[in-house]
Parts: C-alpha cells; sequence; structure tokens
C-alpha cells in the first residue's frame, strides 16, 4: 500500500517543482539556438552603438531592418524579388522538368547510363561558374543567361540523386511489376519513381542550394536587375546595409524552400516507419 | 479415356540452363520436369536447397524463359507472364509506398481493365477475403509478417488468376504464425476456388496443404517422386500428428535426405 502511493506522489512532485526545468530540458536546442543567436545580434548593435567599429563596413541589426523597411516600404524591393524569382523558378524548374526524367531513365537503363555518364561527371566536376563568361556569350546579359547558369548548377544534384534512386531499387518490387505484367511506362511510373522519391527528394534540396548560388553568382557577374545585381552594386557603391539586406534575402528563400521541400519529403515518406506525420 | 478434371498446368520436360557468369559454362538447372497440376488443386513442390524450385515457378510465372521442353496452362504455351498467373512472393515484396488497399489493387491497376470504382470495390472485397478488413489504409510497414503475406496473397488472387504460384509463401513467419497461415491458405483457395502450386523446404507444410507432393532431385532437378497424399479432404491441426501423416513425412524426407546426401549438402554416416 505504501509503496504504491509513494510511485505515485513522487512523479506529480515532480512534475509541479520542476516544470521550468523540463521545459527547458525538451526546448534545449532550440533555446541555446535562439539565446546564441540573439546574444549575437546584440553584441553586435552594441559595437556599431559604443563606436568600436565603422558601420560603413559592418552595417548593424538596426541598420539592416530600416534599410529592409524602406526598400520595401519604396516599393523599390520588388523588381529584384521579381526577377530573381522568376530566374530560380524557370532555372530550377527546368532542372527538374530535364533532371528527373533523364535520371530516372539513366538508372534504368545501363546502356544509356553508360553513354551519358562520362559528359555528366564531367560536367558536374567541373565548377559551373567557371562557365559563366561562355554563358554570357551564348545568352546575353539578360535572364536568358540566367536561366541557364541555374540551370546548369542544380540540374546535376537532381539528376546524380534521382540515378542513384532508381539503381538501387529492390529486385523484387520489378519482379512484381513484371510478374503482373507492366510495360516499361508503368514500371518507371509504379515502381522506379515512387521508389526512387526519396533520392529524388534529397536531390531537389541540394539542387535547391545550388540554383540560389546560381542565382547571386549570375547576377554579380553582369546582370540589370536581381537580388544578387542589388548586392553587387550596393558593395561596389559601400552600400554595406543593403549589401547585408540582400544576404538576409537570400539566406531566408533557402531557409524557407528547404523546408517546403522537407514538408514535401515527409508527405511523401509517410510510409516510411520513422517518419509518422 | 475420359478425364473428370481438366489438366490446369502441365510441365513437359522443362529444362532450363544457368549461364555462370565467373566458369564461363552454362549450368543445368532443370533437367527435364515433367508432371502436370488439375484444375482445383493444390500441388506442393519440395526438394533438396538450391535443387531450382523457384526457377521453376519463375519459369511458370514466365518471367524467365526455359531452355527446352513445354510449359502448359490451359493447353497454351507459356511465353512472358499473364493475368492467368499469380505469383505470390518470398517475402516482403509489397510496395512500402502503397497502403493495404492499393497494393492488392495494383495488378488490377496495371492490367486497366476495370474502372477505378471497381478496382477499389475489387480490391476491398480481396482484403475482406485475407481477413483484412480495417487495415486498408495503413502500410506494409505497419503490419505483422503474417498480415503483409495476406496482402500478398490478396495481391495475387485480386487479378483473380487461374494458377496461384506460391514460393515459399510462409518462408519468414514464425512457426505458430505460419500454421495458422497454413489454414488461412486453404480456406482463401477454398472459397477462390484457385488452383494452386506451392513450393517450400517444410515437408509437413507440403504434406498438410496438397492433394500431391512433387519431390525435386538435387541439381540439375528432375522429378523424383510424385506423392500422393491420401489424407481426408478436412485438414485439422490433429492431423499432423497421426500415423499415416508421419509415414508420407518419412517418405519424403527420405527421398529429399537422398539427393542432399547426393549433392554433397548432407553426409550420411
Amino acid at each position: 500500500m505504501t509503496s504504491v502511493t509513494e510511485e505515485q506522489e513522487i512523479p506529480r512532485q515532480r512534475k509541479s517543482e520542476f516544470a521550468i526545468y523540463e521545459f527547458l530540458v525538451r526546448h534545449e536546442n532550440a533555446l541555446l539556438g535562439g539565446f546564441t543567436m540573439i546574444m549575437a545580434l546584440l553584441l553586435w548593435e552594441a559595437v556599431v552603438r559604443l563606436d568600436l567599429v565603422n558601420p560603413l563596413f559592418t552595417s548593424s541589426p538596426s541598420r539592416i531592418i530600416a534599410t529592409g523597411y524602406a526598400m520595401f516600404a519604396d516599393s523599390s524591393i520588388y523588381p529584384h524579388l521579381a526577377i530573381s524569382g522568376l530566374e530560380l523558378l524557370v532555372g530550377y524548374g527546368l532542372a527538374i522538368v530535364v533532371g528527373v526524367p533523364l535520371g530516372i531513365l539513366m538508372g534504368w537503363y545501363r546502356r544509356f547510363n553508360a553513354a551519358l555518364d562520362p559528359i555528366i561527371s564531367a560536367l558536374y566536376a567541373t565548377p559551373r561558374i567557371a562557365l559563366l563568361p561562355l554563358i554570357m556569350i551564348w545568352f546575353g546579359i539578360g535572364l536568358g543567361s540566367k536561366f541557364a547558369i541555374i540551370f546548369l548548377s542544380s540540374v546535376f544534384p537532381i539528376l546524380i540523386n534521382t540515378t542513384a534512386g532508381v539503381q538501387t531499387v529492390e529486385r523484387d518490387y520489378i519482379k512484381v511489376a513484371r510478374s503482373f505484367g507492366a510495360n516499361d511506362r508503368q514500371m518507371f511510373l509504379t515502381v522506379a519513381f515512387p521508389a526512387a522519391v526519396p533520392f529524388l527528394l534529397t536531390g531537389l534540396r541540394l539542387g535547391l542550394g545550388h540554383a540560389l548560388i546560381g542565382i547571386v553568382v549570375g547576377e554579380m557577374y553582369s546582370a540589370q536587375a536581381g537580388v544578387g545585381y542589388l548586392i553587387s552594386v550596393a558593395g561596389a557603391t559601400f552600400q554595406t546595409d543593403r549589401v547585408m539586406f540582400g544576404i538576409i534575402l537570400i539566406a531566408a528563400a533557402g531557409v524557407d524552400l528547404t523546408n517546403i521541400l522537407r514538408m514535401i519529403e515527409r508527405r511523401f515518406d509517410r510510409w516510411r516507419p520513422d517518419n509518422k506525420l | 479415356m475420359l478425364q473428370a478434371t481438366p489438366v490446369k498446368l502441365k510441365a513437359d520436360s522443362v529444362r532450363l540452363n544457368y549461364y555462370n557468369d565467373r566458369t564461363k559454362r552454362d549450368l543445368s538447372v532443370l533437367d527435364g520436369i515433367d508432371f502436370s497440376v488439375n484444375e482445383g488443386e493444390l500441388v506442393s513442390i519440395v526438394g533438396p536447397s538450391g535443387c531450382g524450385k523457384s526457377t521453376f515457378l519463375a519459369a511458370v510465372d514466365g518471367l524467365v524463359a526455359i531452355d527446352g521442353g513445354r510449359i502448359l496452362i490451359d493447353e497454351r504455351e507459356v511465353t512472358k507472364p499473364g493475368p492467368d498467373r499469380g505469383l505470390v512472393f518470398q517475402q516482403d515484396s509489397l510496395f512500402p509506398w502503397r497502403t493495404v488497399q492499393r497494393n492488392v489493387a495494383y495488378g488490377l491497376e496495371i492490367q486497366k481493365i476495370f474502372s477505378k470504382e471497381e478496382i477499389g470495390a475489387r480490391a476491398r472485397k480481396f482484403v475482406e477475403l485475407v481477413g483484412l478488413a480495417g487495415f486498408e489504409d495503413s502500410y506494409p510497414s505497419e503490419l505483422s509478417g503474417g498480415m503483409r503475406q495476406r496482402v500478398n496473397i490478396a495481391r495475387a488472387l485480386a487479378v483473380d488468376p487461374e494458377l496461384l504460384l506460391l514460393d515459399e509463401p510462409f518462408a519468414a513467419l514464425d512457426a505458430q504464425t505460419r500454421e495458422f497461415m497454413q489454414f488461412e491458405l486453404l480456406r482463401i483457395l477454398d472459397r477462390a476456388q484457385k488452383t494452386g502450386v506451392f513450393i517450400t523446404h517444410q515437408i509437413d507444410e507440403a504434406i498438410f496443404l496438397s492433394n500431391r507432393v512433387v519431390v525435386f532431385s538435387a541439381r540439375p532437378a528432375k522429378v523424383k517422386e510424385i506423392v500422393e497424399i491420401d489424407l481426408p479432404k478436412e485438414r485439422t491441426l490433429d492431423l499432423k500428428h497421426t500415423p499415416r501423416f508421419m509415414e508420407i513425412f518419412r517418405h519424403i524426407w527420405r527421398l529429399i535426405e537422398e539427393e542432399s546426401a547426393r549433392m554433397g549438402l548432407l553426409r550420411v554416416h
């Protein structure tokens, strides 16, 4: 009897006494990360306010916020966002449209893979940025060259991951499909593609990172608008606040889009035992 | 002569070779397999490990080509997989990204004979038949081994094959589940009115399930003996302990022992 009541009381006591402690434990990672982040920003703001560094070089959190607010208020940021957004949409979209089917084919047909693999490996190993001068010659300094560099930046991770995904499809699944009389097209759609989805989504995430690099570098190299162009021009004219703001925009886009892809990934991976929503 | 039940499957001196990449030589796997299965029968194939049982079944399904002889189903020669045969695989060949319902519907989706609604209704019917009503929306990873094999059987049955080919479907199950599934298989086959070919390593399983047991020799496989199972049609667990059952068991075990010894898999003192 006594032992039962004791057992019941101990956890209850603990809960009331250590509620704050439990909250801290549960959110330890987020709290630690957030704390460091806030401290760093405060420190940054402080050293500028105390005239320890020149804001021309370092800007400051408050200056960046003010600049960003002003650029949204006078709408001058929108054309840049629109251009960079369009570039990403077309370049990255094209990379998906080309990379996924090509990856499935390369993963499926050994000979097709053997034929294309050397070219793709060579291109993948080449820093795509080295191709920028050529791309500018071919496509001009307008949107065309940006589509091209973003496409080239992001297509390979997508392609190579999809290929790997299809190559590792369980032989048994193929046998099942064949046993039910599936033709090639059905085999792709019902076996190769779904089995490759986890790899494919990893490829999409890696490709996205490369696409963002493509935007910034492409626009810095030569352009007439865009967030990368904004950063580049502001940098050349010592407008550090604008440079910082541009960087934050790119970083935010990267984080948000990656999170969206993660959500899609979880949605597609619902069947995995460790990925329950 | 009038035959009471028509022959569903006929293997007529079936020969099959495997090309070995390492030795650069053809390896004879099946060396003239002859036997037939009548409509409504369940026939099991047993034999020493690696004797080519699964290969034979794959050939009947049309997944691998044979090098000699003929495989006839309803007197038509097998050349490729077809809707008249349903293959139940050894284990977990369920698509993990499809729910139970959609796994069972798979064959029907491939065939594209029925509308979406009809496919759904038919699949649901077979999910129910194998006793998994209520699990339609579960993923294979959420099911036990026994449940997964039920789905596997339902998937093969859903396309309404004339001949059900079962390749050691219960090999990965624990002993209890296995015995239970043997009952279930008999019930399901009886209700679905199917002919079946069953491959197994377990002699008692083969005897318990079958009208006849075909014993394959060691590789290259021939039919060593066809054992008629003259046990009452009503199969109960007690049957496994009857003297007649034990007698048949010992007889088949001796046949396999001989073959395994010949292959060097077993040392007989």
